[in-house]
């Protein structure tokens, strides 16, 4: 038994129905992980792809360092260190956050990319006219490139966060109940793996499917000439 | 004779080893309407965008009624810091060849977006504004379009009314027809001209149509190098200019414009 499910293992039809309840409740923690590491990627890419761009040299350099390095080393290890190293270091955080903070720390890496890409895009004259209105710099970024990038860095974005989404599932090591753990933990118990394990394989092409759908309709939907944001 | 409102003294401008701006000195009066032309790579342009801030300057001073461009105590030339700049940018806009409206924002929102960011107009105050110089320009049913929708000429008259809502001392127009098909000039050249009859108005104009820099400047002055060769009224340069590269030029660019 399992949040209050019990397992029917009579026959495999009846295995996989009872524990899809349970397996769903693990859905929604994957999701979870997903959209709040998606977001905490996309604030902390753009933080990371204006600090590139940063006059101040050392700025710029160490950020450029940073995300590199970031880039360079595995999810799993970051993870790993965030989870064992830092509670040596006073810094305890619960199992959810720490797959949160590691999954949004490792896509801002990508995400800024991306960012660095579509400010590269927007055209120089648009600068110079916002420059010569007198704009200061946060609201030329704000009012006037961020908007006009939106629609040119979407697809990319779409696709890193069908990417992340398929990544979650790490996230199982250090002891988050996600989808797959909680599927691990079936099969510990019934000594059955074949159908949690298939039916959490599944459900991710379903779900990276359904997410790959929305993101071209929003690409559709987007005006191509930018999003204004206020 | 007033103290001119901009002086250049000794300036020089460089694009790495291409010297644009030759110990260059040109001084302009509050209100004048003056006109810059000459071949390409002159320096017009640069002139224009140095006074925009758009572009450093090597050597030399700048000064802006009472502002330098370079700020007292500051690291050199064109090292001002943000807020000295926009200082200095708060008495001048630009009108651009390539109108550089902002594509994902309607005509009113292109107009009122720096009145309400910088000079803390309210919302309303504004677009009030922005409906009179609408309506400068011809183009008052225009206001909810965005500008892909409009032709060259509707864009940069709009151009022209969002540099007015700053209302800046100094307006630049760096060759604000060259971009326009042929049959759309006129309507560009014309809210130009009624922008001319304001006194306070001081107007910078790079610009290939000769007859309409005759008609509505003060003075023009002819760039070559880096420099100006020679300058005086419309009537003096277009009719008798003594300078050979003067007289070669507008020669050159007399016979395509009939």
């Amino acid at each position: 038994m399992m949040y209050g499910f019990t397992y029917d293992t009579s026959s495999r039809l009846a295995y996989a129905l009872s524990i899809l309840p349970i397996l769903g409740i693990g859905l929604i923690v994957t999701l979870e992980a997903a959209v709040a590491g998606f977001v905490f990627a996309l604030v902390l890419g753009l933080a990371w792809s204006l600090l590139r761009r940063s006059r101040i040299r050392a700025v710029s350099w160490g950020a450029a360092c940073i995300v590199e390095f970031i880039r360079d080393t595995p999810l799993l290890i970051q993870l790993f260190f965030l989870y064992y190293v830092l509670p040596d270091y006073g810094v305890i955080l619960p199992a959810f956050l720490t797959g949160v903070l590691a999954l949004g720390l490792q896509y801002s890496a990508y995400t800024s990319e991306v960012y660095r890409g579509g400010f590269d895009a927007v055209p120089r004259e648009q600068w110079e006219a916002a420059t010569a209105l007198n704009l200061s710099r946060f609201r030329i970024y704000r009012d006037i490139v961020i908007p006009q990038t939106i629609p040119r860095i979407a697809p990319a974005m779409g696709n890193y966060a069908v990417s992340m989404l398929k990544e979650t599932p790490v996230l199982s090591v250090v002891t988050v109940l996600d989808m797959l753990n909680l599927a691990n933990m079936i099969g510990d118990r019934t000594f059955e793996y074949l159908v949690p394990l298939s039916l959490v394989g599944l459900i991710f092409p379903i779900m990276t499917t359904l997410c790959s759908v929305g993101i071209h309709a929003l690409e559709r939907i987007l005006p191509k000439a930018g999003v204004a944001l206020r | 004779m007033n103290p001119p409102l901009i002086r250049f003294t000794d300036v020089n401008k460089r694009f790495g080893p291409l010297t644009v701006l030759d110990r260059f000195n040109f001084a302009v009066q509050p209100g004048e309407k003056v006109t810059l032309i000459g071949p390409s790579g002159s320096g017009k342009s640069t002139v224009l965008r140095i006074l925009m801030t758009l572009e450093p300057f090597q050597e030399g001073t700048l000064t802006l009624g009472d502002l330098s461009y370079h700020e007292p105590n500051g690291r050199g030339p064109f090292m001002a810091s943000d807020k000295h700049l926009r200082d200095l940018r708060k008495n001048v806009g630009m009108v651009f060849q390539s109108f550089n409206l902002f594509p994902h924002m309607s005509v009113l929102r292109n107009i009122v977006e720096a009145p309400i960011a910088v000079l803390d107009m309210r919302r309303d105050a504004a677009e009030a504004r922005a409906l009179e110089l609408l309506r400068l320009v011809g183009l008052l049913d225009k206001r909810d379009q965005f500008p892909s929708q409009l032709s060259g000429g509707q864009q940069q008259r709009v151009a022209i009314a969002r540099a007015m809502a700053m209302r800046p001392r100094v307006l630049l127009f760096d060759e604000p027809t060259s971009a326009l098909d042929p049959q759309l000039v006129g309507e560009v050249l014309g809210v130009i001209r009624t922008l001319a009859h304001e006194h306070d108005l001081t107007m910078l104009l790079v610009t290939h149509e000769m007859r309409f820099a005759r008609e509505i400047s003060d003075r023009v002055c002819f760039f070559a190098a880096g420099r100006i060769v020679e300058q005086g009224t419309p009537e003096r340069i277009f009719s008798s200019p003594e300078q050979p590269r003067t007289q070669e030029f507008l020669k050159s660019v007399l016979t395509g414009q009939g």
